[in-house]
C-alpha cells in the first residue's frame, strides 16, 4: 500500500512547518512539559514531562488508577491540562480541540458507531474532512485489506465477533492517518490468544506506517512485547522512561522492580565501597556484594534486587560455577515450594534468617535431573552483576 | 420438560382471563354497543354502522375531534422538542449546579394532580389576560407532556455510550455534529415514543383542557363528557371506539419504535 498520498485536509493546525525559531530536527514529535491535571482534589497527572519521538512506538504502562488513561486523554483532547504545555510538533495544542488535532484514538471499548455499518464507520472521519467520494472508496478499502475485514463492509458493529470489532476501530482510527495514534487498551477485551496475535500484527502494522503509537495498557507483557520504549506510570507521576529491557534489568526504583516482573529484595545499608564493589549488610541475607550501580547511591539505606531467573540453586557442598571471575553471593536455605510451569519452575527458598528467596530455573533438558524437592536444603546464589542496588 | 414451564396451567388461564375481562369487557361492549342499530344504548337491536354516519354529519362533534387532534398534534410535537433537550441536558450536563433541583422540578408534573396544573394554569391565563382557546389548551398540555417525554428520553440517553460522541469529534466533528450524527440517530426511536406518547396522552385528558379551554374550543373529551351528562347517546359509542382504535395504533408503533431502540443499544427499556 501506498503511504505518500497526501494528507487530508486539517484546517487549523499544521504539525509539518513547526515553530520558526526552533530546531525542528531536535524537536520530539510530541512534548508533554509539566503538565498536571486534578479530578477534585485528586491529582491524575502530576506535573509530568515526556517526550515522545516520530515513529516511536510508546506504551504507557501503570496500574489501574494511575493516570494513563487521563494523560491520553489529554493528548486527544478530552481534557485540559490544569497545568503545563502539550506540544505537537512544537506547537502548544491546547487550545485546539479533538476535532483539529492530528491525533486519533482507538477507544478501550472501541466506541463503534452502532447504527453504521463497518464501512461507514471506518469512512466517518474521512467525510468530516471533506474528501471526495472516490477518495473516500480508495482509502476504506485499503483500511479493510490493511485490518484484513475483507468481505465484512456491509455488517453492523452488532454482527461482528470482539476481534473483528477490534480491527474495525483500528481501521477507524487509522483512516485518517493521524500523526500520533493513540491506543486506549486496545486488547484488553480480547482472549489470550487473539491477544498475542493481535500484538504482532499492530506491531508490523506500525513499522509498515511508521506512524507514532502510543499505547496505555496495565499489562506490562504487552507492553515489553510491543514497545520500542516504555513510560512506567504511578500515582500520576512517570517512575521510569526506558526500552523495556532497561526497565527489568535496571530498574530506576524500588516500585518500578516490583511492578515490572518478579523481584527478590533485599533492605540493608552500605558497608564497604572498594573498586568496582559494594557491600551492604542486609537484614535478611548478610552481606551481599554487588557491582557499583552506573548512577552512585546517594542515601545509605537501600535495597538490593535480583531478579528470580538469576538466582541459582545448586546441592549444599557441590562446587558451583567457579568460573566466573564475578564475586557470588551464597544463601543457604530450605526448599518451601515447588511450582512447575512448564519451561521453568519458580521454587521457594526459605533462608536461614527466615526470608523467602524466589528462584526460577529454566526447564531446558525434557528429562531433568537437577531438580530439588521441598525441604531439601539448598544453596541460592547469584553473581554481584545480578543485583541492582536501589534507593529505598 | 422445558415446554412444561411455558405451558398455563388451569389456574393461570383462569386468572388470566379474569383479568383481562375485568380490563376490556366494559370496552368491549361499548365496541360491541357501538354498532347498535338500536337508538336505547341498553337495547339491542342489531348490527349497523348508523352511528357512525350520525357522527360523521354531527358539525359540532367533528369541530371538537379536529380541535383535539391539532392540540395533541402540536402540544406533542412542542413536547417532544422542549422534553428532549431537558433530557439532554440532565444527562450531559452531569455537574450543573441546581442539577437535582431541576430534574425534581421537571418530573413534579408527573405527580402533580391534573385539578391542581390545571387550575394554576388557568389562573395563570387569567392574569395573563390572555384569550383562552386552541393555544392555551395547547400550551397546557405541553406542560402535562413534556415531562413524559423527558423521562423516555433519558432513560434512552443515560444507557448511551459517552465515548461514541467522543469518537464522533476524535474522528473530525464539532461537538453540535457529534450529537446529530452520533446521539441523536441513536436516540430517535424514544423520541418517537416520546411524541406518541404525549400525543395520546393530550387526546384524552379531560380535566387540564376543561380548565384552560374557552367558549367554542372543546376539545373532543370535553365534548363527550358533556353530551353524556344530557344522556348516552349511541354515538358516544361510535366515537369511543375510534378513539380507542386510534390511541392502540399508536400505543403499538411507539412500542415498536422503543423496542427497535432498546434491542439497538441492549439497554434498558425507556417505556
Amino acid at each position: 500500500m501506498t503511504l505518500e498520498s497526501p494528507d487530508i485536509g486539517r484546517p487549523n493546525i499544521d504539525v509539518s512547518a513547526g515553530p520558526p525559531d526552533a530546531a525542528a530536527a531536535d524537536m520530539p514529535l510530541l512534548r508533554v512539559e509539566g503538565v498536571s491535571k486534578k479530578f477534585g482534589s485528586f491529582p491524575a497527572v502530576d506535573h509530568l514531562s515526556l517526550d515522545i519521538r516520530a515513529g516511536e512506538f510508546f506504551a504507557l504502562l501503570g496500574p489501574s488508577g494511575c493516570g494513563k488513561t487521563t494523560l491520553l486523554r489529554m493528548l486527544a483532547g478530552f481534557e485540559t491540562p490544569d497545568e503545563g504545555r502539550i506540544l505537537l510538533g512544537g506547537r502548544d495544542i491546547a487550545p485546539v480541540l479533538p476535532h483539529e488535532r492530528p491525533v486519533n484514538m482507538m477507544f478501550q471499548n472501541y466506541a463503534l458507531f452502532p447504527h453504521l455499518s463497518v464501512r461507514d464507520n471506518i469512512a466517518f472521519g474521512l467525510k468530516r474532512a471533506g474528501m471526495a467520494r472516490a477518495a473516500i472508496d480508495t482509502r476504506v478499502a485499503e483500511m479493510v485489506a490493511l485490518v484484513k475485514l475483507e468481505g465484512m463492509e456491509k455488517r453492523r458493529p452488532d454482527q461482528l465477533s470482539g476481534g473483528q470489532r477490534q480491527r474495525v476501530a483500528l481501521a477507524r482510527s487509522l483512516a485518517r492517518r493521524p500523526k500520533v495514534l493513540l491506543l486506549d487498551e486496545p486488547l484488553a477485551a480480547l482472549d489470550k490468544k487473539l491477544r498475542e496475535s493481535t500484538q504482532q500484527e499492530l506491531m508490523e502494522l506500525q513499522r509498515r506506517l511508521g506512524m507514532t503509537f502510543i499505547v496505555v495498557t496495565h499489562d506490562q507483557e504487552e507492553a515489553m512485547t510491543m514497545a520500542n520504549r516504555i513510560g512506567v506510570m504511578n500515582a500520576g507521576r512517570l517512575e521510569q522512561v526506558a526500552p523495556p529491557r532497561d526497565l527489568y534489568e535496571a530498574p530506576a526504583s524500588r516500585w518500578v522492580a516490583q511492578f515490572v516482573g518478579d523481584v527478590n529484595l533485599f533492605d540493608g545499608e552500605v558497608t564497604s565501597h572498594e573498586h568496582h564493589r559494594l557491600t551492604i549488610a542486609t537484614r535478611d541475607g548478610g552481606a551481599i556484594v554487588v557491582a557499583v550501580p552506573r548512577q552512585p547511591v546517594a542515601k545509605s539505606p537501600v535495597s538490593v534486587a535480583i531478579r528470580p531467573e538469576k538466582v541459582k540453586l545448586s546441592r549444599p557442598g557441590v562446587a558451583s560455577d567457579a568460573s566466573n571471575s564475578q564475586p557470588i553471593n551464597r544463601l543457604e536455605g530450605v526448599v518451601t515450594d515447588v511450582s512447575y510451569l512448564g519451561g521453568s519452575t519458580v521454587y521457594k527458598v526459605k533462608l536461614d534468617s527466615g526470608a523467602i528467596l524466589r528462584s526460577s530455573v529454566a526447564n531446558t533438558a525434557r528429562l531433568d535431573t537437577d531438580t530439588y524437592d521441598v525441604s531439601q536444603r539448598v544453596v541460592a546464589w547469584f553473581t554481584s552483576d545480578d543485583c541492582v542496588v536501589l534507593e529505598q | 420438560m422445558a415446554g412444561r414451564v411455558n405451558r398455563l396451567s388451569p389456574f393461570n388461564v383462569t386468572a388470566l382471563a379474569l383479568g383481562m375481562a375485568f380490563l376490556y369487557l366494559p370496552i368491549v361492549i361499548l365496541v360491541i354497543y357501538s354498532f347498535n342499530a338500536s337508538r336505547l344504548v341498553t337495547v339491542w337491536g342489531g348490527w349497523s354502522l348508523r352511528w357512525y354516519q350520525e357522527f360523521f354529519n354531527d358539525r359540532a362533534m367533528l369541530d371538537a375531534a379536529w380541535m383535539s387532534l391539532r392540540v395533541a398534534a402540536v402540544s406533542a410535537t412542542i413536547a417532544t422538542l422542549l422534553g428532549t433537550l431537558a433530557a439532554v441536558g440532565l444527562v450531559r450536563g452531569e455537574r450543573f449546579k441546581g442539577r437535582s433541583l431541576f430534574s425534581g422540578m421537571l418530573y413534579a408534573p408527573l405527580v402533580m394532580p391534573e385539578v391542581i396544573s390545571g387550575l394554576s394554569l388557568l389562573l395563570l391565563f387569567v392574569a395573563l389576560n390572555a384569550e383562552r382557546g386552541f393555544w392555551t389548551v395547547t400550551i397546557a398540555h405541553t406542560t402535562l407532556t413534556m415531562c413524559f417525554v423527558t423521562v423516555v428520553v433519558q432513560s434512552r440517553l443515560a444507557s448511551l455510550d459517552r465515548s461514541l460522541e467522543e469518537a464522533a469529534m476524535d474522528l473530525g466533528c464539532d461537538p453540535v455534529q457529534a450529537f446529530l450524527s452520533v446521539t441523536l440517530p441513536l436516540i430517535i426511536p424514544a423520541i418517537a415514543a416520546g411524541w406518541m406518547l404525549a400525543f395520546t396522552l393530550s387526546l384524552d385528558d379531560v380535566v387540564i383542557a376543561s380548565f384552560t379551554t374557552g367558549p367554542g374550543s372543546a376539545t373532543l373529551p370535553i365534548r363527550i363528557y358533556s353530551e353524556v351528562r344530557l344522556g348516552v347517546k349511541p354515538e358516544i359509542n361510535a366515537i369511543c371506539t375510534m378513539v380507542i382504535a386510534l390511541i392502540a395504533v399508536v400505543i403499538v408503533i411507539a412500542s415498536l419504535a422503543s423496542k427497535l431502540s432498546n434491542s439497538e443499544a441492549k439497554s434498558a427499556a425507556p417505556l
